[in-house]
């Protein structure tokens, strides 16, 4: 078990890799190298005993029951609320928002704040290397509401252009919508300046913090976000749920997205009153287990200490991107200064499905294909790349068993 | 068992194939054959490479052109990654000449036991399912095309 105590002095990796039951796996005879991380992480055993013990000892519905176990699940829920409020540094509890996942809290904002505020003519920016989520959600509004779609583009570095983005600002900008991390380059984005120029321009900016939650200290506050989002499976929780922070005047103001029972006060035929934050955006009975179990999760990040994490995972990074490097053919897309942990590359005439059986045949799961960023995949006229995303369990052993891999795999595809 | 007219039976095709499969020991073995295989397929002419003949649900890219011909079907494909290649290959070799109700009808069952479904069809992205589906529609589109009464 996890010892109490705060934050963990030395970081050990091979004692981080007992906490995770999945790692001792093998696939297709091999021990299991779990490189997918950016697509979903794996869990602690605490967060699996968490969720076991949400259903063996308190399972029931949520703030509307008398009896004791419901007591005990809304307070298991609502601490949760209090540790993802500290996690991210939000200024109230109110603030936070829990959703399906990072997809469903930027649609929330598209369709709740989006429909209220973006009208004909007026622009929305996002950027080049988008995730799909970011980019679908703010399209259907626009082809709603009759506004133009305007998009950052990306260096041959997979960095942002910044002049290209102060150029594209103007009062016509509604709303900025930007991912804090690539999660087919690794580039880390630089959020903070984006805000302060957005709302120069008077527009509001949507942080995607899908791939940046887990790896940066997020500082909702300092970054002066309006709406931050995020997934809790990329963060060693549970799938299914993701939270969406927002500033409290917007939320306040913004209409409602779902109709249902938890958000409302009062419902009588013809007069509907409806509940106070957080509640007014979470209709019906949430997905209170994994809610519950997401706290084990950001607890345990925050005793292994994120600071810890980040070092690990920099060593990674540089040993990876130094030992891919060497392989003959191979070209690494996303070399930007700043990066969370991941590497994506494709091999000279070699195609990233091939390399992928190829991988998994080994125990090695890298993802293959677009990503679901296709037009970053577009601008750099490649059909996909091959990624490797790294975690706070990883090892450069395991870095090896991908770099001799991946040299047996070209041997016999080229 | 073959036909009068010279033609293999799909079962017959099948068998042959899992027979070679049974000589290799290794996944590491039977991905060399079919990486070989998929190295040996004739390429596509180019005016078939066209998005109209492009299968849907592959990560790699597959283009299948499909020709009835007395009775028959006859299957052309590439794809840019060589193991769907030798994907390709082998669903050419089985199925390639045979005649369109016996395709919609085969269960294919040699990609079971060759290990080929439990090794890489879970997820839809190889596309494996998707061409043996796309060809299965072709045999059916000719069949209610040339062959309806």
């Amino acid at each position: 078990m996890m010892p109490s105590a705060a934050v963990q002095e030395s970081f050990d990796v091979y004692s981080v890799r007992k906490h995770f039951p999945i790692l001792n796996r093998e696939v297709k005879g091999k021990p299991l190298v779990y490189f997918d991380n950016a697509a979903s992480s794996q869990k602690p055993q605490v967060v699996i005993d968490a969720l076991v013990n949400y259903y063996t000892g308190f399972n029931a519905n949520i703030h509307r029951g008398i009896h004791s176990l419901a007591e005990e699940a809304t307070a298991a829920y609502e601490a949760t609320r209090d540790a993802a409020a500290q996690y991210i540094n939000s200024p109230s509890r109110e603030q936070i928002i829990f959703t399906r996942g990072t997809t469903e809290g930027i649609n929330l904002v598209a369709q709740t704040w989006g429909r209220q505020n973006v009208k004909k003519g007026d622009e929305i920016i996002i950027s080049t290397m988008e995730h799909h989520s970011n980019i679908v959600p703010w399209y259907i509004l626009a082809q709603e509401k009759d506004a133009v779609l305007k998009v950052i583009p990306v260096s041959e570095t997979g960095e942002l252009i910044f002049e290209e983005y102060e150029k594209l600002l103007s009062d016509k900008t509604k709303i900025v919508a930007i991912g804090h991390a690539s999660n087919s380059l690794g580039t880390i984005n630089p959020v903070k300046k984006i805000i302060q120029k957005a709302h120069a321009a008077g527009a509001v900016v949507l942080v995607d913090g899908a791939q940046s939650s887990v790896h940066l200290d997020i500082n909702v506050q300092d970054l002066d976000c309006d709406f931050f989002v995020f997934s809790s499976h990329k963060m060693y929780g549970p799938t299914g749920v993701g939270v969406l922070y927002g500033k409290y005047n917007l939320l306040e103001t913004m209409p409602v997205y779902q109709g249902g029972g938890e958000m409302i006060k009062e419902v009588e035929f013809g007069r509907i009153i409806y509940n106070d934050l957080p509640y007014k955006y979470e209709a019906g009975t949430p997905n209170i287990a994994d809610t519950v179990a997401l706290k084990a999760a950001i607890d345990f990040v925050s005793q292994i200490g994120k600071e810890n994490i980040r070092k690990h995972e920099s060593e990674l990074l540089a040993y990876a991107t130094n030992q891919l490097q060497q392989v003959p053919g191979l070209k690494i897309y996303g070399r930007a200064k700043d990066k969370v942990s991941l590497v994506s590359f494709v091999v000279e005439k070699v195609h990233p499905q091939d390399l992928g059986i190829l991988l998994d045949n080994r125990g090695v799961a890298v993802r293959t294909g677009h990503h679901c960023t296709q037009p970053l995949m577009d601008f750099f006229c490649i059909p996909g790349t091959t990624r490797a995303s790294f975690a706070m369990y990883n090892t450069i052993e395991e870095i090896d068993i991908l770099v001799d891999g991946l040299q047996r795999a070209i041997k016999k595809l080229a | 068992m073959s036909t009068s007219n010279g033609h293999k039976r799909i079962e017959e095709i099948e068998q042959e194939i899992v027979e070679e499969f049974s000589l290799f020991d290794t996944w590491d073995d039977k991905y060399e054959y079919i990486i070989d295989l998929g190295k040996k397929l004739p390429p596509l002419e180019s005016q078939f490479k066209k998005d109209e003949n492009k299968v849907r649900g592959c990560q790699s890219t597959v283009w299948l052109v499909a020709e009835y011909k007395n009775g028959r079907i006859y299957y052309k494909a590439e794809s840019d990654a060589v193991i769907v290649k030798g994907l390709i290959s082998m669903l050419i070799r089985v199925l390639s000449g045979q005649k369109p109700d016996e395709i919609v009808e085969t269960k294919l069952d040699f990609l079971s036991e060759i290990g080929m479904m439990k090794h890489l069809a879970q997820t839809r992205s190889n596309g494996l399912l998707a061409m043996v589906r796309q060809m299965k529609n072709y045999a059916l589109a000719f069949k209610l095309k040339h062959e309806s009464v």
